[in-house]
């Protein structure tokens, strides 16, 4: 493991990107920062701009609209970034799948590390997937 | 002056949902509005066409996360109101628990969010932590914290169980005070006071002129509640009051919704306290062929749906009017004139829900423009005149058609 590696699973920072979710998942991503989960012990931290970011986190189902934007935030971020999508949307579009306006599943449009199912994933799970992740990238 | 226009969004950190706004300003002050919309967009009316009755309502759960009882509450209504059926009493009384359960845990959502919109990250920790007691309510009775699950046509889904309504009290119990403290704390605090007096004020004029809906329109002095104008649920059933604030400003926003809490607390002990027995679901075979129309107080405001049948197993129309539809316009009274810094707390002061509203919205190819109602169709009449010549369609041809002759 390079000293890269090694920094960036020390303290991963997030951003958020919803694309066409119905909100829970989104919230739940914030809940996961607040007091009763507190995410932030671990050095895990919402930020503003993917410019910041080391992992991607990726909520609904890629509509037409937003997969554009998807793709060139996914670009502009810095390597290595890691995506993880969070709810049966992101995972495979669930219930909107013969919807006209969600063309194409998360995996095919940018490479995913993780995947979170549920409908909303609670922050509990959330949590439990980052650290799989993490367990992921360090090779155990 | 100069006039600036600034974006923010599609995607930016003071938002969770993807939304642009287009903010024109000139110097510090904004001059004009402009919303972009459609990134949300999954065509959920078309889903519900092409599922069952049954099946449409997970569709309709996931309209919106936060509304995940709002939206199937009026299409139940409304499937029941084709077939003109009353769901049993007990279901009724289960309905308006899990309804005002989501009232709080929206109202919450939002103190939390517009603390953190303030700058106030102390108000945003401490409600969200209270709103993780309320979930655990929804937890207990439905098994998940959102998305419930818990409404069908002709009834509910899982009965509340008599065992666990002690800790129900308990839990909401345990609300009260923390909330007492939190309404103390805006009333009081000189700083909130200084941000959301007198800031984004929407008359009554405008109110009613822009239609606006729920907390948005009793800020401003518009006594308007579905739970109180309509018979339904089990709201006639119990005292409650209708909030209702004079101002119209952000901060009166913010006291409609605090005290709102109050009374959903209220309502939802009662009914744990009075929940009668017998059946909760009608078990419902056919729907027969015709229209009906379904309403609910959402948190945010009406929520209206409309559902017609032709007697098969699935909708044949479903339209869906969310509250922020009605609520979005109210930003072109609330925000002209007003500082930059202050335009996210009344952006936010409407609790807008971009995923309760994105269902439609028509754009040229090169997405420059927006189409009105009347462009459309002249539109259409006119690719019904080309068509027509392309195929050597003679103008009377239809008119012979009808009246049966060759």
């Amino acid at each position: 493991m390079g000293i890269t590696t090694k920094a960036l699973l020390k303290s991963l920072w997030v951003f958020h990107l919803s694309t066409g979710s119905c909100n829970n998942c989104d919230i739940e991503v914030l809940d996961c920062l607040t007091p009763r989960f507190d995410i932030e012990r671990f050095g895990m931290k919402l930020v503003g701009s993917i410019r910041h970011a080391d992992v991607l986190l990726v909520t609904g189902s890629c509509n037409r609209k937003s997969a554009e934007r998807l793709i060139s935030l996914y670009k502009e971020a810095p390597q290595p970034c890691l995506v993880v999508a969070i709810g049966e949307c992101s995972m495979s579009r669930g219930i909107f799948m013969p919807s006209y306006n969600c063309p194409r599943p998360l995996d095919s449009l940018v490479p995913v590390s993780a995947y979170i199912p549920g409908c909303p994933p609670k922050p509990e799970a959330i949590i439990s997937g980052v650290v799989k992740l993490i367990q992921k990238v360090k090779g155990k | 002056m100069k006039k600036t226009i600034i974006p923010i969004g599609p995607y930016h950190p003071l938002q969770e949902e993807p939304e642009f706004f287009m903010l024109t300003v000139e110097g510090e002050t904004v001059v004009d509005v402009d919303v972009q919309i459609g990134y949300n967009h999954r065509g959920i009316e078309k889903l519900s066409e092409l599922k069952s009755f049954d099946q449409s309502t997970f569709v309709i759960e996931r309209i919106c996360g936060i509304c995940s009882t709002s939206h199937p509450f009026a299409y139940t209504r409304a499937v029941e109101d084709i077939e003109g059926v009353e769901v049993p009493m007990r279901a009724k009384y289960i309905r308006t628990i899990i309804a005002e359960g989501e009232r709080i845990h929206s109202h919450l959502l939002w103190l939390g969010l517009a603390g953190h919109f303030l700058g106030y990250n102390t108000v945003y920790m401490w409600v969200w932590k209270l709103r993780e007691e309320i979930l655990d309510v929804m937890e207990i009775i439905s098994g998940n914290r959102n998305n419930y699950a818990m409404f069908k046509p002709g009834g509910v889904r899982r009965d509340i169980n008599p065992e666990d309504i002690p800790l129900i009290m308990k839990k909401l119990d345990k609300i009260v005070p923390t909330l007492k403290m939190l309404f103390k704390a805006v009333r009081d605090d000189p700083v909130i006071h200084a941000r959301t007096k007198g800031i984004g004020v929407l008359t009554k004029e405008a109110s009613i002129n822009f239609g606006a809906l729920g907390p948005t329109s009793r800020a401003s002095g518009v006594a308007r509640d579905v739970r109180k104008d309509t018979v339904y649920g089990a709201y006639h059933e119990m005292d409650w009051d209708m909030i209702v604030t004079n101002n119209g400003d952000v901060f009166d926003k913010v006291v409609v919704r605090i005290l709102e809490m109050f009374e959903s607390v209220k309502i939802i002990k009662y009914c744990l306290l009075h929940l009668p027995d017998g059946e909760i679901d009608l078990k419902i075979k056919n729907i027969p062929p015709g229209e009906g129309i379904g309403t609910h107080e959402a948190p945010r405001g009406e929520t209206f749906h409309y559902v017609r049948s032709d007697g098969s197993n699935s909708p044949v129309r479903h339209k869906v009017r969310a509250p922020t539809f009605m609520n979005l316009p109210t930003y072109k009274a609330t925000i002209k004139g007003e500082k930059i810094a202050d335009a996210s707390i009344i952006l936010a002061a409407i609790d807008p829900c971009y995923c309760c509203t994105e269902r439609m919205s028509i754009r040229d190819t090169k997405g420059e423009r927006l189409f009105n109602g009347k462009e459309l169709i002249r539109l259409s009449q006119i690719k019904t005149q080309t068509l027509k010549q392309k195929l050597g369609v003679k103008e009377t041809s239809l008119e012979k058609l009808v009246q049966g002759k060759p």
